[in-house]
């Protein structure tokens, strides 16, 4: 158990737009170990709601199985959650889309489960464009099965009980650029000032945006030799960008300069302003984020920050031109023709 | 050959991909149209091209819409399967054959007749275009049945002008190919044959459709919202049909909107996973499958069992295991989808005999799934879905309300003081649910596929996860209420003897029943429609010495649901099986019963050891 929740609440905590504190984003208490980097990033996702002020049971919190799909438990628990099957929650999350297009659907997972089992599904709503924000909690490593390497754990890397892995990583983050994700970002656990805007950026970008957090397990695999232990990934990160997100809002993060910044107008007018680090950074080229990522790897680097970014394509919902009205609010009136049309469907099969 | 009226088998036998097709179905819709019961039977493989198909057509006088065995006349147009096509006709019946080219010596039988037509020599000369010699090919045969078998020559034309609508061309060729084939046959041949068409008026108001087009129809009356499937025959066309239906009555004529979502998933999982995902947040989702698709589904149905979130699958079955015969017919998927997944698992199936009923109870199964807030499973097959069959016409009535089951709203949520997703509130076993996005702070619960207790929280608890298991138990017995019941078919006296039916075995099994009764044998029958069994199925079975379980498939899977749900002695119910992958006829269970009762007189020892 990662840590107790204060049962008294400062009565003079600040509120958001909406009247809420934080505490209307909070979940139950997390059963995951203590330190573990999920922790923070669903401390991130309640940090960005709450900012956002978005109401809380207008998000939709779906994941699969494993350590990172337990957390929808831990944030937002006024929210329905779906904990579905192992590799599978894109499907899930893609259904529930369709059935109500006006809710926030956060889809969580982690290495095994998007990069493994499940790598057949997340490629596929990459492809559609859901309207989501997914996360991938990136440990390289099963943790609810003590240990063992997961797809994403890199070449070379050493486990806790000392052996190599002698396969080659997958890159999610290449991966979803490549498949076409119109947002992708990449991010470490430890590192909330750029996570929460990068959360709240993916929640206003209208199709499918792909967070990989660098999340390393506290319990398997934070030793000496792993590439994702906090020390490795404390010493080989490398941010492209730092990021403020500006709601269509009038409220306004304060933006602090350094280096060049540019702005992304997204569809609903929010803008993200990236204070670059990296001077040729532009996160709306899909070939040079592909060839930074790779330039990173060969250098044993994990970039991080908003990868790319592309504004204008459809979401699923566009694609199929679905009805304005969610379809789950549809009934008799709008969905069955009547018996008068039966009538004259019979006759044609006469 | 006795003179038959409206009693024939007819057999087309073609190459696949030549277009026969559209000139088979318009010899089987002309007799429909001329009042006369017809059952068309495609016999097709699973390939794209080039391979032998057959199409088999049964008129009968008396109604049977089941299938028949003998061929009277065969349509042979496929030298490559012609050796076997010859050797199929029954004795005394007729072969006719593309004679362009010389029949071999050895396809030469003394007891059938020879109509020998220069078909390819005729459109040939006929039609420039080599594609269309190909296609009005088959248009000449079928101006020759026009005069072999009396057909009405207007129903036929008539037929043309509907399927070649504005295209005036095309209506030309077709009735001139028509015109050569009658000709061909008033110079060459006596006619009409000993077994001929008489118009009747026997089909009243009823309809030719496939299954697939029904359940696709159904649907769309049922208010499904979103659809998500994977391609597989012989299921792919209920997507069809439901794309089809929901461009013509589902798109906003202002904004050109879409009133409904359909996704061709990645894969069987995918699409499952869809329906339960639009079904959880509130939509009615289904999905179209087979035998294979289902296998890949179990887990995410036992997800929706347990986890308790509605979901529709309609299972058009195909011969198995594994890739079996993809495109012939059984009733193999039974076990499979009724205890479906890990765990202790029961799952509701409906079974349609009928176009008519797969329209009703594909309307059905969303209101059940959403009042059991269960997956249900509507177990058509291949014959039931891509054959064309007549059947009674669809009806809806407009008062009819979506079922949408118990569904809290936010201002009942108001009211309760705490809501308990898992609680037996009623005493049905069906909780309440709520859809996400409901109340800000009440009514919100986690979904998932472990263990919870009545407010949905986690645990591993034994006496939560027993009362729970329990709950589902007698939601199962509520089931059982609320499925269609049993058809009994009615005998003024109670024969010792039952037989027991479904799906599509329904056609063959009466005719057999007939063909029974008229050799002094009396048998009571009940079709059964749905799973869980309802108690009228307990009843019959219990009060008949024995009972003839009649399937399309290896195992008598549908005998072993009832030993194992009704706790039935196994020895008084008899399997009458058939699973060659082709419909069951009503000779083969006739003789099936037949040589059961003949052995149980003579060597009632032996078949205890045998046939149980």
């Amino acid at each position: 158990m990662s840590y107790l929740k204060p049962l008294f609440r400062h009565p003079k905590l600040p509120k958001n737009k909406l009247g809420y504190t934080l505490k209307e984003y909070e979940g139950s208490l997390s059963t995951l170990c203590a330190g573990c980097g999920h922790d923070s990033i669903s401390a991130a996702i309640v940090q960005a709601c709450f900012e956002m002020s978005v109401e809380p049971h207008h998000v939709a919190k779906i994941s699969g199985i494993g350590c990172s799909s337990k957390t929808p438990t831990y944030f937002l628990g006024n929210s329905h959650g779906f904990n579905s099957v192992h590799g599978r929650m894109p499907s899930v999350a893609t259904g529930a889309s369709m059935a109500n297009k006006d809710m926030v659907y956060f889809g969580v997972s982690g290495d095994g489960d998007s990069a493994s089992i499940g790598m057949g599904q997340f490629v596929h709503v990459i492809r559609r464009n859901l309207n989501m924000v997914y996360i991938v909690m990136n440990n390289g490593c099963y943790g609810l099965t003590k240990g063992q390497d997961s797809a994403t754990a890199d070449q070379g890397s050493k486990s806790k009980a000392g052996s190599i892995n002698p396969f080659q990583a997958i890159d999610l983050a290449s991966m979803a650029i490549e498949l076409g994700a119109s947002f992708v970002a990449q991010s470490f656990s430890g590192d909330k000032q750029q996570l929460v805007p990068l959360i709240k950026a993916a929640m206003h970008h209208k199709g499918f945006a792909f967070l990989n957090v660098i999340s390393p397990c506290v319990t398997f695999n934070n030793n000496p030799g792993s590439t994702k232990s906090y020390d490795y990934v404390r010493e080989h990160i490398e941010a492209t960008s730092t990021l403020d997100f500006v709601p269509e809002m009038p409220e306004i993060t304060a933006s602090y300069e350094k280096g060049k910044s540019t702005k992304i107008a997204l569809h609903d007018g929010s803008l993200i302003q990236l204070n670059k680090l990296e001077t040729d950074w532009d996160p709306e080229d899909r070939i040079s984020a592909v060839n930074a990522l790779q330039q990173a790897r060969i250098k044993n680097e994990i970039l991080t920050g908003l990868l790319y970014v592309n504004a204008e394509w459809k979401d699923l919902h566009g694609v199929l031109n679905t009805y304005h009205k969610p379809l789950n609010r549809l009934d008799e009136a709008d969905l069955c023709p009547g018996e008068d049309n039966l009538q004259a469907i019979n006759a044609r099969f006469r | 050959m006795k003179q038959a009226i409206n009693d024939f088998i007819v057999r087309f036998a073609n190459v696949n991909g030549t277009g026969s097709a559209s000139a088979n179905s318009l010899f089987a819709k002309t007799i429909f149209r001329m009042g006369i019961p017809v059952t068309p039977k495609n016999i097709f493989p699973s390939n794209i091209q080039g391979l032998p198909t057959w199409y088999e057509v049964r008129v009968s006088e008396k109604g049977y819409l089941g299938r028949r065995e003998g061929i009277d006349l065969m349509v042979s147009v496929n030298p490559q399967s012609m050796e076997k096509d010859v050797k199929s006709v029954k004795s005394g019946g007729y072969f006719m054959y593309d004679s362009t080219k010389k029949l071999p010596a050895p396809y030469f039988r003394e007891d059938i007749h020879y109509l020998g037509i220069p078909m390819m020599e005729m459109s040939n000369g006929a039609f420039a275009d080599p594609r269309k010699r190909q296609l009005l090919k088959n248009i000449i045969y079928v101006g020759a049945l026009v005069k072999l078998l009396s057909m009405d020559v207007e129903e036929v034309r008539q037929l043309i002008r509907e399927q070649f609508e504005g295209k005036q061309q095309l209506i030309d060729a077709n009735m001139q190919a028509l015109q050569l084939g009658m000709d061909y046959v008033e110079g060459h041949f006596d006619y009409p044959l000993s077994f001929h068409l008489e118009r009747r008026d026997l089909i009243g108001d009823k309809i030719m459709v496939d299954g697939n087009t029904a359940s696709g129809l159904g649907a769309v009356y049922g208010g499904a919202t979103v659809m998500a499937w994977y391609p597989i025959t012989p299921s792919t066309s209920v997507a069809e049909a439901f794309e089809h239906y929901c461009k013509e009555f589902r798109i906003d004529p202002d904004t050109g909107e879409h009133k409904f979502a359909i996704i061709q998933a990645e894969d069987e999982l995918a699409a499952m996973g869809m329906v339960i995902g639009a079904n959880w947040n509130g939509a009615r989702g289904f999905t179209a499958t087979s035998g294979p698709g289902v296998s890949l589904m179990n887990e995410f149905l036992g997800l929706a069992y347990f986890a308790e979130v509605p979901a529709v699958l309609i299972d058009v079955q195909r011969a198995g295991p594994s890739t079996g015969m993809p495109t012939r017919t059984q009733q193999s998927d039974l076990l499979l989808a009724a205890y479906a997944s890990h765990g202790d698992t029961k799952h509701v199936l409906l079974i349609p005999s009928s176009p008519q009923e797969c329209f009703e109870l594909t309307a059905m199964s969303f209101d059940l799934a959403e009042r059991l807030q269960t997956p249900i499973m509507v177990m058509t097959d291949l014959d039931l879905g891509m054959n064309d069959h007549v059947s009674e016409p669809f009806h809806w009535d407009d008062n009819r309300k979506y079922d949408r089951g118990k569904v809290l709203s936010a201002e009942e949520l108001e009211h309760i003081g705490k809501f308990g997703r898992y609680l037996d509130v009623d005493g049905d076993g069906i909780p309440y649910r709520t859809y996400p996005g409901t109340h800000p702070t009440k009514g919100s619960f986690f979904t998932r596929g472990t263990s919870k207790d009545e407010y949905a929280a986690y645990t591993e608890d034994g006496a939560a996860y027993k009362r729970n298991m329990d709950r589902l138990i007698k939601k199962w017995d509520t089931a059982k209420k609320l499925v269609p019941s049993a058809q009994l078919y009615q005998k003024e006296n109670q024969s010792e003897l039952g037989m027991l039916f479904f799906g599509t075995s329904q056609y063959s099994a009466e005719e057999a029943n007939d063909l029974l009764q008229e050799e002094g044998l009396k048998i009571d029958a009940i079709r059964i429609k749905a799973f869980p069994f309802g108690s009228e199925v307990e009843e019959f079975v219990a009060s008949h010495r024995l009972v003839f379980v009649i399937e399309q498939n290896r195992d008598a899977q549908m005998r072993k649901m009832i030993i194992m749900e009704l706790e039935t002695s196994p020895s008084k119910l008899i399997p009458v099986l058939n699973y060659d992958g082709m419909p069951i006829t009503a000779d083969a269970i006739k003789s099936q019963i037949t040589q059961f009762l003949t052995l149980e007189k003579t060597q009632p020892h032996e078949l205890s050891k045998t046939t149980l």
